[in-house]
C-alpha cells in the first residue's frame, strides 16, 4: 500500500511519518510536496505534524489554501483515508474535511509528554486493531490541542462514533491531569462523518519503535493496513 | 582603490571612537593599519570584530593552551562547529554558544534567537541537527523579575525549537542569586553528517560569487557583538533594540535549503550570518582561505529603503547565511532557494586583490588591506590576582558550623534540598520543549544524559551539558575540572563513552584583575581534567562581561559533552526499575560539605573548598562502569551530584513520578563520617547502580581499581526510603519525597502567575 506523505514547508513530522510506514509496517512511502498537484498514486495520505507555514496566523490557516490540499480534499471525498495528526489535524479541520478548531492549549503552553488515551471506537478504519476500550500511551507535542466545537457538533460525534480517542489518565500515573490540553470532552482525536479522514492531536507515528516506548501507535496503522486489503 | 567617506556619515571623533567601543590603543592601530583615517563605515566594522564577542580578545590566548586533538576529531575549534566521527562513515557536528545579554533584557526573543544561532552553526557545516540542549542560569525564583525571565527564556527556547522540528532532549537549570540580573543562556546543537559531506567556511577560487541567502537584512540587531562585550547596567534595557527577532519557520526553510546546497555540489563555502552579520561571515570566512573579497552592499537584499553600508554589514538580522558558490553556479543556487520560497543575492566575489572590500555601488566605503582585520585584532593578558574575600570563604571551615536543630531529622534535610528549585525535577521546563520529534530519542530529559539513536547503526550518542558555578566560584580550577568529570560520568552513566566537548566560559569583566584569574585558572583545570579524560575541545564559546551593577556571575564555564554509546544494548537509565535489585555504590564517600548545594540551601552559605576532584579515579569509575554496563549487568546508572548520595537515592526512586518504587540502604560502613557529609556531601567519582547481578558490577569494579559496594536494595513494595547508618535508622516516604521534587517549580510558578503578568505588564512600559 502506498502511503503519501505531505511536506510543507515547516512540517518536521514528515521524516517520522516516513520511517513508521516504511519500517514499522513494510509499506511504500513518498514525500509530497506542498506546491505538487499530485498525489502519484498514494492510497493513503498522511497530513503530518510541523508548523505548515509558520503557523504564526492561526495553525493550519494558509496550509488549506496549498495547492497540494485541493488533491487532498478530493481524494477524501472520494472516501479514501486521510491520517491527519497534529498540525495536520489543525489544518484538516481548516479545511473542512473535519468539523471543530484546536485552540491554543488552556495552560498557554506548549506540552510534550506522554499521554494516556482510550479507544473509544474500534470499528473504524484506522482504529480496528485495537481491541474495546483500549488504554494506550502515545506522545503529544502541541501548543495548539484544545479540541473546540459546538455542543450539537460534539453530541453528534459522540453519537455516531466519531471519536476515536479520549484523554484518559495513564493507569501509569495516577493523580495527573489527564486531559493535557484543556479539549471539550476529553477528545484527543477524532474521524469525519464518512469514516475515512482521522484527525488527532497525539503522534501514533512516534509510537512504533519498542525502542522508544510501548508501541501503541503500531496498531493504527496495522488497523489501515489490515482494512483496506481486507 | 581610494576610499571616500560617504556624504552624511559622521566625521571620526574621539567620542564617537569611545561610543564605539573601542580604546584609544585600539583605535590607534586601526589607524596605524590603514595609514589614514577610518571612514565610519570602516569604525563600524572594526569595533565589531575587535569586540570580545568576535575577537576572543581576552581569551584566546587562554583557549590555545586547551587539548583540542584526537584520532577521531575531524574539526576543532576555529570553524562553525566541531565535528568527531563516530564510524560507519558518520560523525557529529556540535557547539555550544551564549545568548546571555539579549536574553537579560528581552527573554524571549534572545532566548530563541539563542537557538536559531546554534542552529546555522551546525548545519553549515552539512550536518541535519538531530539535538538540541541548553544550560541555563538565573537569580532566585523569589524575585518576580527572575521568574519573568525564567518563564521567557523557556518559552523562547521551546517555541523556537519546537517549530524546527529538532528534539530539546537534555539541559541544566540552576538557580543562585549569583545570576540575578544576568541569567546565563547557552544553546548546544548536535548534528549528523556523514564524513565525506563535512563544509567547511573558508572562502576559496576567485572569481567565486559571494551569494547572501535567506532573510532579508534589516535595522535589527545592530551592535548586537558589541553589546553582547560590555557589562549590562540599567542602560542596557535600552539597548534593547540590539537583540535580535527570530523567526524560526523560516530558519526550518533555511535549514532545509543549506543543507541541499551543500549537497548539491554548486558551492565551497556556507557561514551562518551571525554576531556582526555580514561583516563577520564575509572576514572570517575570506581569512580562512587567505583571499580577498568584495562586497557591494547595495546589492544585499534590504528589507527597509535607504539602509546604509554601515546598518547593511553590522545588522544581525537573523536566519540569513552567506555562501560562496562556483562559478557560474549562482543561479543553481537561486534555483534551491526558490524552491523554499527564499532569496538569494549575489552581493560580491571571491578576488585574487588581498583586501577586504566593501562598495557601496562604485564608491568603495570601506577598504583593509589584507586579512589583517581579523588577524592584527588586539590580544590581552591582563593581570589576574585572586580575591581575597573568595580566598577567606575558600578557607572557611565549614565543618564547624553547626547544624541547625530541624536536621536532627534527616528526612526534613533530604526535603528541603529535593525542593530547592536547582535540584528538583525540571519538568516545568522540559515539559515545553518537544523532546520526542525525529522519533530517535531514546533517553529524554530528567535524567543523567540524553540518549540518541544513530539511525542505520546499533549506535547511539549520549549528551549532556553540565556545570556547577559554585564550585568554580570557590576555586576555579578545581570547578572546571569537576565540570568536565561530572558530564562524563553523566555520559558514562547512560551507557556513552566520553569523547569530546564543546565548552562556554561565561565569565565577568576580565579587566578585573579577581576575574581574569577566575578565567585563566578555569581553563586551566578544563584543559586538564579534558587531558586526562580524553575529551578534546571541539570548539566552542566565550562569554564575559555578565556582569550588573551589584557584580559578576559565578564563573561559569559550562561543558557540553558528547559521547559514543557503541551499542543500543549499553543504553542505561538513571531510575531504579526493578524488584530486589541490588543497589551497588561505585567509588567512596567523604566528609567533604564544601561548596554542597545542602550548605547553601540549609545554611545560605557558599564557603569552604568544593570536593576534590581526583581526575584518575574518575578514569577508572568510567570504566569500571562502561565495563559492567557492556557486560550487561547494570539495570541502572545514576551520578551522585548536587545534594549528594541521599539526593541520587531518592532521585533514583521517585525521578519518574508515577512509577515510584521503594528501597532499603545500609551505609553502616561510613559511620565515621559526619552523617550529614555522609548523606549530603558531594564527594565527586561516585554513581549509584542498580543490578540484578552485584558480584560482576564489584568484579568489574575492584579489576578496574574502582571502590564499590553493595549498599542496599531496590524494594517495589515498600514505600519509603530506608538509610540505616549503624544504630541509627532515616525513613522517608517516597510520595512525600516525590511531592518535594516534582512540585516545586510548578508551584512557584503557578503561585506567582499573577505577579508575573506585573512584571510582564511593567517591562512592556520600560
Amino acid at each position: 500500500m502506498k502511503f503519501g506523505i505531505i511536506t510543507f514547508p515547516g512540517s518536521n513530522c514528515d521524516y517520522d511519518a516516513y520511517r513508521a510506514v516504511v519500517e514499522a509496517i513494510g509499506q511504500e512511502a513518498v514525500y509530497l510536496w506542498h506546491k505538487d498537484h499530485d498525489l502519484q498514486g498514494s492510497e493513503v495520505i498522511v497530513l503530518p505534524g510541523g508548523f505548515s507555514y509558520g503557523d504564526y496566523l492561526r495553525a493550519g490557516a494558509i496550509a488549506r489554501f496549498s495547492p497540494i490540499m485541493r488533491e487532498v480534499v478530493a481524494h477524501a471525498g472520494r472516501g479514501a483515508p486521510v491520517v491527519a495528526i497534529c498540525n495536520g489535524f489543525q489544518i484538516a479541520c481548516e479545511a473542512g474535511l473535519l468539523p471543530g478548531a484546536l485552540l491554543r492549549n488552556e495552560s498557554l503552553k506548549f506540552v510534550c509528554a506522554p499521554i494516556g488515551l482510550r479507544v473509544e471506537n474500534t470499528s473504524t478504519l484506522f482504529t480496528n486493531g485495537y481491541h474495546e476500550n483500549q488504554v494506550i500511551t502515545l506522545p503529544i507535542a502541541h501548543g495548539d490541542g484544545r479540541y473546540s466545537a459546538d455542543d450539537e457538533t460534539l453530541d453528534r460525534l459522540e453519537g455516531e462514533g466519531q471519536v476515536a480517542f479520549r484523554y484518559v489518565p495513564n493507569r501509569n500515573r495516577p493523580g495527573d491531569s489527564c486531559n493535557p490540553n484543556g479539549s471539550m470532552r476529553d477528545i484527543a482525536g477524532i474521524v469525519n462523518e464518512g469514516g475515512n479522514v482521522l484527525g488527532m492531536m497525539p503522534h501514533p507515528e512516534r509510537a512504533v519503535d519498542p525502542l522508544l516506548g510501548a508501541p501503541d501507535g503500531l496498531p493504527l496503522f496495522e488497523s489501515i493496513l489490515h482494512r483496506v486489503h481486507a | 582603490m581610494t576610499v571616500t567617506a560617504r556624504p552624511g556619515d559622521p566625521v571620526i571623533t574621539p567620542a564617537l571612537v569611545a561610543e564605539h567601543g573601542l580604546t584609544t590603543g585600539e583605535y590607534d592601530r586601526l589607524v596605524a593599519m590603514l595609514d589614514r583615517t577610518p571612514t565610519f563605515t570602516e569604525l563600524g566594522i572594526v569595533s565589531a570584530l575587535w569586540s570580545e564577542h568576535c575577537s576572543y580578545k581576552h581569551s584566546r590566548p587562554l583557549l590555545k593552551t586547551l587539548p583540542t586533538k584526537a584520532p577521531y576529531v575531524l574539526q576543532g575549534p576555529g570553524e562553525n562547529a566541531g565535528v568527531i566521527a563516530i564510524g560507519d562513515g558518520l560523525a557529529v557536528a556540535f557547539k555550544i554558544e551564549s545568548h546571555n545579554h539579549p536574553s537579560a533584557v528581552e527573554p524571549y526573543q534572545g532566548a530563541a534567537t539563542g537557538v536559531g544561532g546554534i542552529l546555522r552553526d551546525v548545519f553549515t557545516m552539512g550536518a541535519r541537527p538531530i539535538a538540541l540542549l541548553n544550560s541555563l542560569r538565573f537569580g532566585s525564583l523569589d524575585s518576580a523579575r527572575v521568574r519573568y525571565l525564567f518563564a521567557g527564556c523557556v518559552k523562547g527556547i521551546g517555541d523556537y525549537g519546537n517549530c524546527v522540528g529538532i528534539p530539546t532532549v537534555a539541559g541544566e537549570v540552576v538557580f543562585d542569586p549569583a545570576y540575578e540580573g544576568n541569567p546565563l543562556v547557552n544553546a548546544m546543537c548536535v548534528g549528523l553528517l556523514k564524513e565525506e559531506e563535512l563544509m567547511l567556511a573558508v572562502a576559496q577560487g576567485v572569481g567565486n560569487p559571494i551569494i547572501a541567502v535567506g532573510a532579508r537584512t534589516g535595522r535589527d540587531g545592530i551592535h548586537g557583538a558589541s553589546f553582547a562585550s560590555e557589562d549590562l547596567s540599567e542602560a542596557s534595557e535600552a539597548k534593547r533594540p540590539r537583540v535580535q527577532v527570530g523567526d524560526p519557520f523560516t530558519e526550518k526553510l533555511l535549514l532545509e535549503a543549506s543543507l541541499e546546497l551543500i549537497h548539491s555540489g554548486h558551492i565551497v563555502a556556507i557561514q551562518d550570518m551571525g554576531a556582526a552579520g555580514l561583516v563577520s561571515s564575509s572576514a572570517e570566512m575570506a581569512a580562512r582561505g587567505d583571499v580577498g573579497v568584495v562586497i557591494d552592499t547595495l546589492k544585499v537584499p534590504a528589507r527597509e529603503e535607504g539602509m546604509t553600508p554601515y546598518e547593511l554589514l553590522l545588522s544581525e538580522s537573523q536566519e540569513r547565511m552567506l555562501v560562496v558558490a562556483k562559478v557560474g553556479h549562482a543561479d543553481h543556487v537561486r534555483a534551491i532557494l526558490e524552491k523554499w520560497d527564499l532569496t538569494a543575492a549575489v552581493i560580491g566575489e571571491v578576488i585574487a586583490e588581498p583586501v577586504y572590500r566593501v562598495t557601496e555601488g562604485e564608491r568603495v566605503v570601506a577598504e583593509f588591506p589584507g586579512i589583517r582585520l581579523v588577524t592584527d585584532c588586539p590580544m590581552y593578558e591582563p593581570d589576574a590576582r585572586e580575591s581575597d574575600d573568595i580566598r577567606t570563604r575558600r578557607e572557611q571551615d565549614v565543618d564547624a558550623i553547626a547544624e541547625r536543630k530541624e536536621e536532627a531529622d534527616p528526612v526534613w534535610t533530604l526535603t528541603e534540598l529535593l525542593g530547592s528549585p536547582t535540584i528538583a525535577s525540571k519538568r516545568w521546563v522540559f515539559q515545553q520543549y518537544d523532546h520526542t520529534v525525529r522519533t530517535s530519542t531514546v533517553v529524554g530529559p530528567g535524567g543523567d544524559a540524553a540518549v540518541v539513536r544513530i539511525r542505520g547503526t546499533d549506535k547511539a550518542i549520549a549528551l549532556k551539558t553540565d556545570c556547577n558555578g559554585r564550585y568554580t566560584y570557590l576555586d576555579p580550577r578545581e570547578g572546571a575540572r569537576i565540570a568536565v568529570a561530572e558530564a562524563a560520568r553523566n555520559v558514562a552513566c547512560a551507557g556513552g563513552r566520553p569523547k569530546a566537548i564543546t565548552n562556554n566560559l561565561n565569565f565577568g569583566n576580565p579587566k578585573r584583575p579577581e576575574v581574569y584569574f577566575q578565567l585563566r585558572e578555569a581553563v586551566a583545570g578544563m584543559g586538564e581534567a579534558c587531558l586526562a579524560l580524553g575529551t578534546p575541545v571541539t570548539g566552542g564559546n566565550v562569554s564575559l562581561y555578565n556582569e550588573n551593577p551589584t557584580g559578576a556571575v559565578y564563573p561559569t564555564p559550562v561543558v557540553g559533552m558528547v559521547g559514543l554509546v557503541e551499542s543500543l544494548r549499553h543504553i542505561t537509565r538513571s531510575a531504579f526499575s526493578t524488584d530486589g535489585d541490588a543497589i551497588v555504590l561505585l567509588g567512596n564517600n567523604t566528609s567533604e560539605i564544601g561548596g554542597s548545594e545542602y550548605l547553601q540551601r540549609i545554611h545560605d552559605v557558599v564557603a569552604g573548598h568544593p570536593p576534590r576532584c581526583d581526575l584518575e579515579a574518575e578514569c577508572a569509575l568510567i570504566d569500571a562502569l562502561l565495563d559492567a554496563i557492556a557486560e550487561g549487568a547494570v539495570r541502572s546508572a545514576h551520578d551522585c551530584a548536587d545534594g549528594g548520595l541521599a539526593v541520587a537515592l531518592a532521585e533514583c526512586v521517585m525521578m519518574e513520578r508515577g512509577q515510584q518504587l521503594g528501597a532499603d540502604i545500609d551505609l553502616s560502613a561510613w559511620s565515621s563520617l559526619p552523617t550529614r557529609a555522609l548523606l549530603f556531601g558531594e564527594a565527586q567519582a561516585r554513581v549509584v547502580v542498580s543490578t540484578p547481578d552485584a558480584a560482576a558490577v564489584l568484579a568489574t569494579a575492584r579489576r578496574n581499581g574502582v571502590p564499590a559496594a553493595v549498599i542496599g536494595t531496590v524494594r517495589s513494595t515498600s514505600e519509603s526510603l530506608n538509610i540505616t547508618i549503624g544504630t541509627s535508622r532515616i525513613s522517608a516516604k517516597v510520595g512525600t519525597l516525590a511531592n518535594a521534587y516534582h512540585d516545586a517549580i510548578p508551584n512557584i510558578m503557578l503561585r506567582s502567575a499573577s505577579q508575573l503578568d506585573v512584571a510582564l505588564a511593567s517591562n512592556a512600559v520600560a
